[in-house]
Parts: structure tokens; C-alpha cells; sequence
């Protein structure tokens, strides 16, 4: 360790040399390190380590015991990531892809896939475990992050339809693409060649424009907004095609209902944030992982055009379920529970206060069916 | 097309520069324009020079003036499926000197904003390391702190110009820069703390938002200048920008400087998780694919004019600005041309001239009014020469989406406007 820390010194002096050579004062004093440490802090428990230490490598470090079936994968997935990824990991508008593409690398369209692009599978493992189903991070098990991942091989046309993936095989299963990997070798292929003094005058015969971007017309308009002000000496008056400022709307505040309670209203605002990854409500509010809210209470479940509901609403739809608080509150707290089969990716709210807090705030932006 | 003069570069350029100008000015005297009538925001009572304004505490946390509101991030809705794994831009055309205010620093998350406060956050050094160590954020702050200005650079900045000019503004070409004073501990404190063993040659930088980010990052650069930071430009971070406290990597792809940073594993090898395998590699013409592309090669823009912001004065003198930075040291030049490369000028640099910093340069001239193609080319303290795109093309095909730092052209019309287009 001092061995770096006097390089560090060496560097940090060298840098003071040049700033102070270009006429820049600048303080500089490293912060020093105390023999023996500071002292600060404390140890951590085996259990906290536990708790956030999940990281999988390559390797296989960090894997649970455990496994699951492409079957079982197959169900879940459908539950809980085919709303993004597709049925079959071809993706919904710009979520990602997560199977085909093989053959595709050295081409005009790449498909980076699970099949196609990533090195290893380890990383497929921990990423489904530390940051999918979307908005509901950490809620899958162990078996069902194995399931999954083996339901991804199958899509990808890795393993057969009876295959189970488990902490035992794991590293029998390399992926397509491991070898196409190599360091970063800039400082060998570009740098040395993008070095040294360019030419300053004279450098070409003529210059023409090859490209335009305005012919794509892919920029947001505001982004001209700017332009307004037009001085009184401007000579030019033609290209006018400058848009008007698009007048920055201020989001209309929906006007709550006498009856609920602004401050039930405003502790469900902040629940919401929950539910704002998959759910819009409000003015202008459409489909997204989940279905548009408003005009929800007070309707049928499930009932809600365009939008794929699974075939647990489905049922419940077809019985003449309505939305009203007593089943919006069980359902939002025990979504698993109360619709088993249904595809929202949430564990639950955690009172049944927080569930009368989030129903006024749904029937408050708009969320009762006329 | 001929050169444009430039004015004042020194006395001997600007007497030579005179003579060619207008008469008046060759006798050192210089005409100026004539009002018709009087200026009525002059001669008349403004309700400002008048009326009482508000006062202190009119706004406690003091916002930009309201004549200002346009100067804001923005969005590319089609670029990402949901905002909350997306990223905005920073607005570089209504920008000076090298500070990002720190409301403007453009936004990349993965799974939204995680609202995290200051009593309830732990950070967790664990691995190869003598005693596994948990910190509160009272307990950052009483290891001894560095202030440092850095540039922090997403990999995929410029990435949607790798197939040819696309979006037509500075602001989403190479917005996703931010520039900012941070104060944090050197990571190597925090490390000393808990005793890396001799075999802790990498460490993974976890994140506490839903997306639980996760980076690989050498041991050497750990030790060297990364810090954990709690503050940007002199407050607490930004939410956003992963409040209560983020890793900062100088000079290193955006994405390592993992926000809202709970946990730190000491390993012996890299972990090859999601962000440094199917995201953040660089994807070459063969097939292969470029790992651990970490450094941000050398780069700049001129911010104005731009797209965004186009001359609206008409000829006469004229004020060229633009950014540049590093991630391997400082800029100590910036070329900028008027021609679309035939000749070349010397940018004059202005403002703090710090490693891994943004730098400030401008190029003032005298335009005639006829169409220009303006391009910045930086130069870094290691003598490297910021590339055309074409000789980036050559070495890496277009499918890479990462670290184009290629030269930027606007082509800019007779009336001022300015348009993103490339030249050959």
C-alpha cells in the first residue's frame, strides 16, 4: 500500500509543477493518510454482508444453491418479463432484445443478445437476481432466478426444452460470444496514431458537405427554442423555419374531488412512485408495462382497451369483478395473493392505510370510472 | 472560400487585419451604427425602475431568472423505451466558463431516481479486505476530504452520430457532459480503513438504487485519484446525480462513477457484470469487441454557434466558443477552423486549466456573412490530437455506439443558422 500512495504523492507533485508553470495557483495538499486508520466506521455483522453481498462472477462465485427448468422458467417469465422482452425475447419498442442475433456482430444491424453478444452467463444470473422484474428488484427467489436464466438459454437455442439449470452445472453452459472479447488496445491502434502536430493550413483542395442532420429530422423541436430574440439589425429574414418557443405547459394539477383527504391524497402521491415505473393516471396517461389507470375505480378488472391482460384478469374480468375498495385493497396489498397468475411485478403495499392512502390518490387524478 | 480575418489576435494582426477593413477604421477610428429615434427602454419608465420587487426570502433556494426558463435538459423521447431508464442532456450552447450548474448536469438512470436520506444510507467495504467495514454517512464526513474539478462523461455521448450527422443541436450530440467541483474522500482512505489484503486486485462499486449498479474497477485506479463524494459545487449532491454519496473515476466512462454508492467488494478479478459486458463494450467492424474501454479519449465542441444557438446578428464581429476535455489530462490547445478544415486557427484558452477537467476556449472573428463549416480539434497534455470521424470509422467501424470523440462540423448559412452535417 505505500508503494501506491508514494506514487501518488509523485503525481499529485507533478501536477502542482505544471499548474503552477501555467501561472495557476492551485491547492493541492493530498489528504493524508492516518498510520493504524482513522477508526471510523465499524466492523460489519455476517449478516449484513449476507444481505447485500449478491454479486455472481464468472466463475461461479457468489451462486446459491439452488436450480430451475426452461418449463418453469417459461411460466415465470411470461408472468414477468414478457411485457418488456416479448414472448419470445424479441422486446416490446426499445426495451431489450434478449435472444436471436446470433451471426449478426460483423453486420450492418447487430443484435447484441444474450445469445448473440454477452460473454457469460454468470452475468445473466446476477443481473435478472439484482435488478429484474423491473420496479420490483430482489423480489424473484433464487429457484426462479434459475429458472428464468434457463428459460433464456432455451430462447436463445442453448439447451433443450427438458433442461434444468442448477448451481451444479452452471459453468457447463458457456455462451456463444466468450472469445470476441479482448482489453482495451487504444493506447496501441489509436493513439500513437492520432498523435502529433496536424497540418494547420492548406490541409485540403476543397471541403463539401456529405451529411445533413435536418434531412433526418429526428431532433426534438424545442431544441430551437432558443432562437427567439430577433435583433432589430438581423438581416436575414428567410429560413424563418424556426418553431415558435413551444410554450413550456405547466403540468395541469388535477383538481382533487371535495371528498378525499389531501393529506391521504398526498401520502398516496408519494406511494405512487412505486407504482410510476409500469402505471401512468392522469391526463394523457396510456398503456405502458402496465395498464393506464384512469377510470379504474368503479370498473371492471381487467377492462381497460389495448392493453394484454393475463389470463387471471382475464377470469376475474369474465366473474364481474369490480374495482371498489374492498378489492383494490387487497389486491394492492397481496397482488400475488389476491390474483394468483396476474403478471404486476409488486410485492405489495405494506397497511392497509397505505392502501386507502393510494386509492384517494388514484381516484384523485382521475382514477373513477364514470 | 477564403479565410475570414479574425480580430485582435495581437497588434500586428489587427493593424494588418484593419487595413483590408473599412476606411474609417484604417485611420484607428471605427463607425458606429446610428439610432433612427430613441430607444424607448431607455426614454420610458420601465415598472422595474418603479415598482418594489420581491424580497429576500422570496425564495429561499434561489431559482434562475424566470427570462431564463428555456435553459433546461431535455429528453430524446424515441431514444429509450421509459424515462426512468433513459438519459437527458445538458444544455451546452447556453453554458460559459466550466462549471456545470449543478441543476442542469444532464441524468442517466437505470431504474429512476433513488430518494435515499442522508441518516438511512450505509456504505459496506467487504471482500478481500482485513475487517469488513460499514460506514455512515456522519462517518464519511470525518475522514479527511480533497476538492476536485472533473469532467464526468457518459460512453455513449456523441453515440448516435457513429452512422452520420442525426440530431441537429450541441446539446444532444454531446450533451451528456457535466463539469463540476466535487468534495469527497479519496477512496484510498476508505480502503486503508479496512485493510485491502495483497490479493485485492480489483473492486466491484455497487449502487443502492433498484437497478443496484454495478461496476468492475482496477485496484491502481482505486488507489490513485477516486473519490467518494458527497458534495457538487459546494452543496450536497443533487439526487439525481446520487445523493447522498456517488464514486468519482477522473477522467473514466460515466457509467463507472456509480451514484447512490452503498458498497465496495474487494476481489481478485473483474466481475464482467451486465454494464461492462452487453452494455459499455465497444463493438468493432469484425465482430470483436473492445472491453474496459475506460478512459474518455480527448474531445471538443464549439457550443456556439450550434444548431441550437445560431448567429443572429448578422456579419460583423463574432464570438465562437466551445468545451473540450480529457480523460488523460489537461487541453493545453484547441484548433478551431471556419472553412471545414483546409486552414486551421489557434483557439485562445480562458479559464482554469485543471487534469481532467472541462476547458473553456473561444475563437473571435470578423464574418463576412458568407456560409462557414466550423470544427474544434483538441490536443491533450499527453500530445494525443482529437480525430476526424472518418479516421475514427477507419479504426472501428460504426457499430461501436461508445467513444466517439470524432470532430464535430455545424454548417452555418448565410442568415446564421447552424446545422449538424459532416464533411468530406
Amino acid at each position: 500500500m505505500s508503494k501506491s500512495v508514494n506514487m501518488m504523492k509523485s503525481l499529485t507533485l507533478s501536477t502542482a509543477i505544471l499548474a503552477l508553470s501555467a501561472g495557476l495557483a492551485l491547492a493541492d495538499d493530498p489528504a493524508p493518510s492516518r498510520d493504524g486508520g482513522f477508526g471510523l466506521g465499524r466492523a460489519a455483522l455476517p449478516e449484513e454482508i449476507a444481505a447485500w453481498d449478491i454479486d455472481i462472477r464468472p466463475d461461479g462465485q457468489g451462486l446459491p444453491v439452488g436450480s430451475g427448468d426452461v418449463y418453469t422458467g417459461e411460466e415465470l417469465y411470461i408472468d414477468y418479463c414478457s411485457a418488456c422482452h416479448g414472448d419470445f425475447g424479441e422486446a416490446v419498442g426499445r426495451w431489450p432484445v434478449l435472444a436471436g442475433g446470433y451471426g449478426t456482430l460483423d453486420g450492418d444491424d447487430p443484435h447484441k443478445t444474450i445469445g448473440s453478444y454477452w460473454p457469460y452467463l454468470s452475468t445473466v444470473w446476477d443481473y435478472v437476481h439484482r435488478a429484474m422484474p423491473y420496479g420490483a428488484a430482489q423480489s424473484l427467489s433464487d429457484d426462479e432466478v434459475y429458472a428464468i436464466t434457463a428459460y433464456l438459454l432455451y430462447l436463445n437455442d442453448m439447451v433443450d426444452d427438458d433442461f434444468e439449470l442448477s448451481n451444479e452445472n452452471f459453468l457447463e453452459v458457456p455462451l456463444r460470444n466468450e472469445d470476441a472479447f479482448f482489453m482495451d488496445d487504444r493506447a496501441t491502434t489509436e493513439l500513437t496514431v492520432f498523435s502529433g502536430e496536424p497540418c494547420m493550413e492548406n490541409c485540403a483542395e476543397s471541403v463539401s458537405i456529405t451529411a445533413n442532420a435536418m434531412v433526418l429530422n429526428v431532433t426534438p423541436e424545442t431544441a430551437v427554442e432558443a432562437v427567439a430574440p430577433t435583433p432589430a439589425s438581423a438581416p436575414v429574414e428567410e429560413e424563418a423555419a424556426v418553431e415558435e418557443p413551444a410554450a413550456t405547459e405547466a403540468v395541469a394539477e388535477a383538481e382533487a374531488p371535495a371528498g378525499p383527504d389531501p393529506a391521504l391524497v398526498a401520502q398516496g402521491e408519494g406511494l405512487w412512485r412505486q407504482c410510476a415505473s409500469c402505471h401512468q393516471i392522469g391526463e394523457g396517461a396510456v398503456n405502458r408495462t402496465g395498464p393506464m389507470l384512469n377510470a379504474t375505480y368503479g370498473a371492471p378488472v381487467g377492462s381497460h382497451d389495448g392493453f394484454r391482460y393475463s389470463p387471471a384478469f382475464a377470469e376475474a374480468n369474465a366473474a364481474g369483478m369490480i374495482w371498489d375498495d374492498e378489492t383494490l385493497t387487497a389486491y394492492l396489498m397481496d397482488p400475488r395473493g389476491f390474483l394468483p397468475g396476474n403478471r404486476m411485478a409488486f410485492r405489495g403495499l405494506r397497511s392497509e392505510e397505505e392502501a386507502a392512502a393510494m386509492i384517494a390518490y388514484m381516484r384523485a387524478e382521475g382514477g373513477d370510472a364514470e | 472560400m477564403t479565410d475570414t480575418p479574425k480580430f485582435t489576435q495581437s497588434r500586428r494582426q489587427f493593424l494588418a487585419g484593419a487595413a483590408v477593413a473599412t476606411g474609417a477604421a484604417a485611420t484607428g477610428k471605427l463607425v458606429h451604427a446610428q439610432a433612427a429615434s430613441p430607444d424607448p427602454a431607455i426614454t420610458e419608465l420601465q415598472p422595474w425602475q418603479q415598482y418594489l420587487g420581491p424580497g429576500v426570502d422570496n425564495a429561499p433556494y434561489g431559482v434562475p431568472s424566470p427570462h431564463e426558463a428555456h435553459v433546461i435538459r431535455r429528453n430524446v423521447e424515441w431514444l429509450t423505451a421509459d424515462t426512468v431508464s433513459s438519459i437527458n442532456f445538458t444544455p451546452l450552447h447556453e453554458l460559459e466558463g466550466i462549471i456545470t450548474p449543478n441543476g442542469l448536469c444532464f441524468e442517466r438512470h437505470h431504474s429512476g431516481v433513488a430518494d435515499i436520506p442522508w441518516a438511512d444510507h450505509r456504505l459496506m467495504i467487504n471482500g478481500l479486505v482485513d475487517t469488513p467495514m460499514v460506514f455512515t454517512m456522519d462517518d464519511l464526513m470525518r475522514f479527511p476530504r480533497e476538492n476536485r474539478t472533473y469532467f464526468l462523461e457518459c460512453a455513449a455521448n456523441t453515440g448516435m452520430e457513429w452512422r452520420g450527422a442525426q440530431l441537429n443541436g450541441v446539446q444532444f450530440t454531446h450533451g451528456m457532459i457535466h463539469n463540476v467541483v466535487y468534495t469527497g474522500v479519496p477512496l484510498r482512505l476508505l480502503l486503508e480503513e479496512a485493510g485491502v489484503q495483497t490479493n485485492g486486485t480489483w473492486l466491484l462499486a455497487e449502487g443502492a438504487d433498484a437497478s443496484g449498479m454495478t461496476r468492475s474497477i482496477p485496484m491502481e485506479k482505486a488507489l490513485d485519484d477516486c473519490l467518494v463524494a458527497t458534495h457538487m459545487n459546494g452543496e450536497r449532491l443533487r439526487a439525481e446525480q446520487g445523493y447522498p454519496v456517488r464514486l468519482v473515476v477522473p477522467g473514466w466512462e460515466g457509467n463507472m462513477w456509480v451514484k447512490w454508492l452503498r458498497r465496495i467488494e474487494v476481489g481478485d478479478m473483474p466481475w464482467h457484470h451486465r454494464e461492462e459486458t452487453s452494455k459499455y463494450t465497444d463493438l468493432l467492424a469484425d465482430g470483436q469487441a473492445r472491453r474496459f474501454t475506460w478512459e474518455m479519449d480527448a474531445k471538443s465542441v464549439i457550443t456556439n454557434p450550434s444548431p441550437q444557438a445560431p448567429i443572429t446578428h448578422g456579419p460583423g464581429p463574432t464570438v465562437l466558443t466551445g468545451v473540450a476535455w480529457s480523460g488523460r489530462g489537461t487541453i493545453p490547445r484547441v484548433d478551431v477552423t471556419l472553412d471545414g478544415g483546409i486552414n486551421w486557427h489557434r483557439a485562445r484558452m480562458s479559464g482554469p486549466s485543471l487534469d481532467k477537467s472541462m476547458h473553456r476556449f473561444y475563437f473571435e472573428f470578423e464574418w463576412d456573412g458568407r456560409p462557414l463549416l466550423l470544427q474544434s480539434r483538441a490536443h491533450d497534455s499527453t500530445g494525443y490530437v482529437q480525430p476526424t470521424k472518418d479516421q475514427l470509422r477507419a479504426v472501428r467501424g460504426v457499430n461501436s455506439i461508445y467513444h466517439n470523440n470524432g470532430i464535430q462540423t455545424w454548417a452555418i448559412n448565410e442568415g446564421g443558422q447552424a446545422e449538424n452535417v459532416e464533411v468530406g
